[in-house]
């Protein structure tokens, strides 16, 4: 299998090539109108629990999406619509996961951002921060013991989740075993209301790989071609057999933590600052000044995804319920070892 | 053959007979492990017996990873009080990751558990009833040498997480003949002793204290049937209840702590589907509701022996 921008030209819509930029642009624009079409319908009573946005991390996302291959693993966490879309969600499944749809990848058990397909490698997150790194690592060890090709893992978490047992535990295991496993951390300056100051106290998150034995990289996480360089680059050294690789990319939060939040706690001074701009601005400005796609292109894109979105909405929503009758409650697998079920 | 050799040989069997097994923990490797379940294993094994890190929540999340590519990994916890490190990725996501995702996590995590003389507050703990609690998980406490081996075979071949709750007490003290050939599948409970006067619910080392008792109880024409549950997730409620219709009281034996736990939930599943068998009230008797004392003297005290037991159920046949 080869990587995601190959794929991108074998599935080019008529035969083209789809410029890897320009791809890399449109799931982030997917994910950006997806998370605002999911707000109003969340506002407007039509999903439950919560709706977590992507807002400004939709750059440093794609990019380790589509730095992957569709043999790798990916655990994805609470902001990551666009990375997920690139490697290989599609926008009825996120819908599925968001309304309850018994047709969707969690069947309407887990909710919202809780979603994956783990024979696929796609791992659906735990709440609790930090979790999923030793299960990306177990998978690869597994390959190794197994003598299979083990690929590379890829989790993300942001500067809160650094402040987890679980992440210390599990970088330093994927260290002491040297997994081709890729961490990518979005200091996104704010866990829920929490500043970054009162979250750790190193000067960058990147000295924490010195103490752990692993390779850093930094990266000015709006900046959607830096992303993928430096991602496409962290990937390529943990599949080269370099061990694990800590990402650290700078960015704001451009939302509240959920839908329910409007935030603000998040100082104007870092809204002004370069931290403050919209990754998915900026990519379109290196599209246009790639020569990569004009602005009528990038419209019609909009256009298409919108209407994209639109479909799958009316298309899930005529999905159907949960089934209440004679529901299926058992936990494990292994019938007869359900307690109290028949 | 003693209750912990027959863990090393079921795991050496295992590893034999199934490439998809290996085993991950503190010191199980070269060592051969703190209590030498593993010993010589990791020889014959080099690539499927493994040291982890200091890492209880690492090395659980790394059981379900490699459980998701195809594997069946034996955890083992150096003693059962540490694994509360690894609680949340045994309740959350190994118990819940079939339910959420249809994908099954064949783990087994070995348990030692209980009292041992000296052992104190940090590594004597029974954590059964809390692990039962979650759902998605299945919870073992094998009592005899027989089950220590059979069970912990079936474990790794249950296709979903397993607590396999072994007991550092009978790790030395107990002793079988020969291994079994066949045995009784999980969730099934035995009847130790047969008996007409008392049915007397319990597992793992306090099935030894409990046919002490039964056995001094026998001299005075007194006949306790004994129920040793051998899984207390899922719980064999039918084969307790057919139990109870036949001596119509109830007493259950516990090392764990009082508050909630497998002793009420048997009480409560009497209670509530076999009260009318009921001649008496039922009881249950537990370790005391206080961390596990260092001292040997309190700790003899500290949990049920064949003398308390013997007092409830004199008290409960009003003898």
């Amino acid at each position: 299998m080869g990587s995601r921008e190959a794929l991108e030209e074998t599935t080019a819509a008529g035969g083209k090539t789809i410029d890897p930029l320009l791809q890399a642009y449109r799931w982030m624009l997917t994910a950006r109108l997806l998370d605002e079409k999911l707000a109003t319908l969340y506002r407007a009573g039509r999903i439950h629990g919560g709706v977590f946005m992507g807002k400004g991390q939709e750059a440093l996302s794609v990019a380790l999406g589509q730095g992957l291959q569709v043999t790798d693993i990916y655990a994805p966490l609470i902001r990551d619509g666009a990375g997920r879309l690139a490697f290989g969600e599609t926008i009825h499944d996120a819908l599925r996961n968001c309304l309850g749809s018994p047709q969707g990848p969690m069947r309407a058990r887990d909710g919202n951002v809780h979603r994956g397909r783990p024979r696929q490698g796609y791992l659906p997150m735990l709440s609790h921060l930090g979790a999923m790194i030793s299960v990306v690592g177990g998978m690869l060890m597994a390959r190794r013991i197994q003598g299979k090709p083990v690929g590379v893992g890829a989790t993300c978490l942001g500067d809160g989740g650094t402040s987890t047992g679980a992440f210390h535990e599990a970088i330093n295991l994927a260290a002491v075993e040297r997994l081709p496993l890729v961490l990518v951390i979005a200091n996104n300056r704010y866990a829920y209301s929490t500043p970054t100051e009162k979250q750790f106290a190193c000067h960058s998150l990147t000295d924490k790989a010195i103490g752990y034995g692993v390779d850093s990289h930094s990266v000015d996480g709006t900046d959607l071609m830096a992303c993928r360089n430096t991602i496409f680059e962290a990937i390529d050294q943990a599949r080269r057999g370099h061990g694990p690789q800590l990402v650290v990319a700078d960015l704001l939060r451009l939302c509240g933590h959920g839908e329910h939040d409007d935030a603000p706690y998040i100082k104007d001074q870092l809204k002004a600052s370069p931290l403050g701009r919209d990754c998915l601005e900026v990519a379109a400005d290196q599209l246009l000044g790639e020569r990569v796609a004009t602005k009528n292109q990038i419209e019609t894109i909009r256009q298409e995804i919108v209407e994209s979105i639109e479909t799958a909405v009316a298309e899930v929503s005529r999905e159907s319920l949960p089934c209440l009758t004679h529901y299926d409650w058992c936990s494990l697998s292994t019938r007869r070892l359900a307690d109290g079920v028949s | 053959m003693t209750y912990l050799n027959a863990i090393r040989d079921a795991q050496h069997h295992l590893l034999e007979t199934d490439p998809r097994v290996f085993i991950y923990g503190q010191d199980v490797g070269e060592f051969g492990g703190a209590f030498k379940a593993t010993k010589h294993l990791a020889e014959q094994f080099p690539q499927r017996v493994l040291d982890a890190p200091i890492s209880e929540d690492a090395m659980v999340g790394t059981a379900i990873g490699a459980a998701i590519e195809g594997m069946r990994p034996i955890i083992e916890m150096q003693f059962a009080d540490f694994s509360t490190v690894g609680f949340n990725q045994i309740v959350n996501h190994a118990g819940a990751f079939f339910w959420r995702t249809d994908v099954p996590i064949p783990i087994t995590i070995r348990l030692p558990s209980g009292g041992t003389s000296g052992a104190g507050p940090f590594h004597s703990q029974s954590l059964e009833a809390i692990y039962a609690h979650y759902p998605g998980l299945v919870v073992m406490t094998p009592a005899t040498v027989e089950d220590a081996y059979s069970m912990l075979i079936e474990a790794v071949q249950i296709n979903d997480p397993v607590l396999f709750c072994e007991h550092k007490y009978l790790y030395y003290h107990l002793k079988a003949e020969r291994l079994p050939e066949h045995s009784l599948p999980a969730g099934r409970a035995r009847v130790a002793r047969p008996g007409r006067d008392l049915t007397v619910v319990t597992y793992s080392a306090m099935l030894h204290e409990v046919l002490e008792a039964a056995h001094e109880l026998d001299s005075e024409g007194i006949q306790l049937e004994v129920i040793d549950l051998r899984t207390v997730k899922p719980i064999d409620t039918d084969t307790i209840i057919a139990s109870v219709a036949r001596t119509g009281r109830l007493l259950c034996v516990g090392e764990s702590w009082p508050w909630g736990g497998v002793n009420a939930e048997v009480v409560s599943r009497v209670a509530a589907e076999g009260f009318h068998l009921l001649d008496a009230p039922p009881k249950r008797i537990n370790a005391q509701d206080t961390p596990i004392p260092y001292h040997p003297d309190l700790w003899s005290v500290h949990r049920p022996t064949a003398r308390s037991i013997l007092m409830a159920a004199r008290e409960l046949l009003r003898i």
